[in-house]
């Protein structure tokens, strides 16, 4: 597929990637941008995914989450031909408490991909990027498409 | 050490527990916890398979718990300092459990390791290792 059809394409494709899988919708994850090798989403404060009821901060399952799904579409951006994306490893560095009301927004990039393998950083913050919530590293492998998702191509 | 009336109290205070639907299962002083199938903790809805992060997010609630028991005061919560999460198999749309161990408990950070496993334990679906800091509460 050519370049800029797939990202147009995953333009199409970003929301229902990041808002429609249901564990997505529960938490409200927003789909954000998407370029080659890149992607944004959001998370708006939710009392659901509070960890701490006395700080009301945000559970670190909810950033992980986030930035679990943001890697997830700059993997599959990363990629030259589309192909669903699985995680194998996500390690994440909690660099300080989200504030509480604020949105989270995840950035992730893919800077390197193989043949199925592809390694990404990202970062969540809630409005400065050089403050950060949250960094990962991570690395996802291409398994393919299935039939019922290849036509969504 | 914190009883396990105390914990289960905690643990329904925390509305992401809710969220997730997660279960204490305490059988004598082992303690696990259970994320019961639910359908909004699927993450690939085609596979279907349960979503990366509901199964980060019952581990790294399993790690916090864990602390909480073997300390000595069920607050403050620790703090999740950074996580290392390896996904082993897919998460099948069935209940799911994680049990946690503490490798090191230090003054201030905590080294705990997680696994994660749906029909057989030593078929582990994840495995999560992390530093918690520490409250001081003596």
């Amino acid at each position: 597929m050519a370049s800029n059809d797939f990202i147009q394409k995953l333009w199409e494709l970003g929301p229902t990637l990041a808002e429609h899988t249901p564990h997505g919708k529960k938490l409200g994850i927003k789909f954000v941008a998407v370029d080659k090798g890149r992607a944004t989403m959001s998370l708006p404060y939710n009392p659901g995914l509070i960890g701490d009821p006395d700080t009301r901060v945000l559970h670190g399952g909810a950033v992980t989450t986030l930035l679990d799904q943001a890697c997830g579409l700059a993997a599959i951006a990363g990629f030259d031909e589309p192909s669903a994306c699985a995680t194998l490893n996500l390690s994440i560095d909690y660099m300080r408490a989200a504030k509480p009301g604020e949105t989270i927004i995840a950035q992730a990039h893919c800077y390197k991909t193989t043949k199925h393998v592809a390694f990404l950083r990202a970062v969540a913050h809630d409005g400065d990027e050089s403050d950060p919530v949250a960094m990962a590293q991570a690395t996802f492998m291409a398994t393919g498409l299935r039939p019922k998702d290849a036509k969504a191509w | 050490m914190v009883g396990h009336d105390k914990i289960l109290q905690e643990l329904a205070r925390i509305p992401y527990a809710e969220t997730l639907g997660l279960k204490p299962l305490f059988i004598g002083e082992e303690f696990t916890l259970v994320m019961p199938y639910v359908e909004s903790n699927i993450g690939n809805p085609t596979l279907p398979a349960l979503h990366g992060g509901s199964i980060s997010g019952l581990m790294e609630m399993a790690a916090i718990i864990q602390l909480l028991i073997n300390q000595n005061a069920e607050r403050p919560l620790p703090k999740p300092i950074g996580i290392n999460v390896d996904y082993l198999r897919k998460g099948h749309p069935k209940d799911t459990y994680a049990r946690a161990a503490i490798f090191k408990q230090g003054s201030r950070v905590a080294n705990v390791r997680v696994q994660a496993w749906q029909d057989d334990y030593d078929k582990p679906i994840a495995a999560m290792q992390g530093h918690y800091l520490m409250s001081k509460t003596d």
